[in-house]
């Protein structure tokens, strides 16, 4: 099972570049259009399944306007064992 | 989903702690952001923030010593390897580094930088080559390419009356006192993350002792360039990469030695 993600972007400091949207992964991320930051932008936000937390968004973005998480999901034995 | 995972034990990354609170004003995407971030992501790392000075350039960077949180003296254009000279020697034992652009360090300020090398101060530059002038309009730089648009190259920069890109790194190298001298790119995931890497290295190099350090940033600017963000990434791989080769231009062997 892959590792479970979350980001959040902080709407003071993105600025819609989408460096974010075209360097994640599994391309979880778009521009938020319902919302405007007080800058005037669209900020960055998941809008799917499939983050894994790899942290690539926040190594893009020249903002430094995104928090990682990631999840540490422990495998089971039986499976970490198993496999061929 | 959000609210199980929000919590500090699964924290993987946030903004840095040798950065303000301040929002910067580069434009959407520019990568001068990136370089600040690795910056103050390896003062924090080396545990130096309370002990490194930054002089900021004339250029877009000019308010750099707004956003990295350490001390920061702002140089007249150009100067800023000779006021970084003249600190280092005063505070020997603070981090001192300069942060330019190109028309800031290969035009007005060459003389200063390469003299600067030539005396291998120990000090450390981080040069951003985005092949252009951007804070004053997109004018053409002493990194533009051949046949490159600039507003004041507007048919392309034309090699037979404004003559060629400069290869600062190449350059430098050739100086004896230069102990660390490399190229990175700031374009994709991987070349960032050696981006960071080789700004740990030169740091490492001046706090050691061994001699003048330059990290060369290949980096964007999209307004100067007229493209979106992500277009310039690719626009820097594909044109700027083969006119500016990635590469460790000169890595003194007390340099090598070290481990880190
Ligand atoms: C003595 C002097 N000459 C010229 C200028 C105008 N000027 C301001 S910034 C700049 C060049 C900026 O280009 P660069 O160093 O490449 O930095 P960027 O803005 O691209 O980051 C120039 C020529 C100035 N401010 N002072
Ligand atoms: S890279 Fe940063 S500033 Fe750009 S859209 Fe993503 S979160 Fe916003
Ligand atoms: S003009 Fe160019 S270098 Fe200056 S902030 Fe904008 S994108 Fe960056």
């Amino acid at each position: 099972m892959p590792a479970k993600g979350w980001i959040e972007v902080n709407d003071l400091y993105c600025k819609g570049c989408e460096l974010c949207i075209s360097a994640c992964p599994p391309k979880v991320l778009e521009l938020d259009n319902e919302k405007l930051t007080s800058k005037g932008y669209h900020p960055s936000h998941i809008f799917k399944d499939g983050c894994t937390g790899c942290a690539i968004c926040a190594l893009v973005c020249p903002d430094a306007a995104i928090t990682v998480y990631r999840e540490v999901t422990k495998a089971p034995a039986s499976a970490a064992a198993g496999g061929d | 989903m959000a609210a199980t995972i929000v919590n500090p034990e699964n924290l993987v990354y946030s903004r840095p702690k040798g950065f303000t609170d301040m929002p910067s004003h580069y434009c959407p995407g520019c990568t001068h952001g990136t370089a600040q971030r690795l910056v103050a992501e390896v003062l924090e790392e080396m545990n130096i923030l309370d002990k490194s000075i930054g002089v900021a350039p004339v250029g877009c960077a000019v308010f750099a010593y707004n956003y990295i949180d350490i001390d920061f003296v702002e140089a007249a254009h150009g100067r800023a390897p000779a006021m970084a000279t003249g600190i280092k020697r005063v505070l020997p034992d603070r981090v001192v580094f300069s942060y330019q652009g190109d028309g800031d360090l290969a035009s007005i300020g060459m003389a200063e930088t390469v003299h600067a090398a030539a005396r291998g101060e120990n000090i450390t530059i981080i040069f951003i080559n985005n092949a252009i002038y951007g804070m004053t309009g997109g004018q053409m730089a002493p990194t533009t390419l051949p046949g490159m648009k600039t507003t004041s190259s507007p048919n392309g920069r034309d090699v037979e009356t404004q003559g060629y890109p400069i290869r600062v790194s190449e350059m430098l190298a050739t100086l004896d006192g230069a102990g660390y001298i490399v190229r990175r790119s700031l374009h994709d995931p991987k070349n960032i993350r050696l981006a960071k890497k080789a700004i740990r290295l030169a740091f490492e190099t001046q706090v050691h002792g061994l001699g003048f350090s330059m990290v060369e940033l290949l980096s964007t600017c999209s307004t100067g360039w007229g493209m979106t963000p992500v277009e310039s990434l690719a626009w820097l791989e594909e044109h700027m990469i083969p006119a500016f080769p990635l590469g460790d231009y000169k890595i003194a062997s007390s340099v090598a030695a070290l481990k880190i």
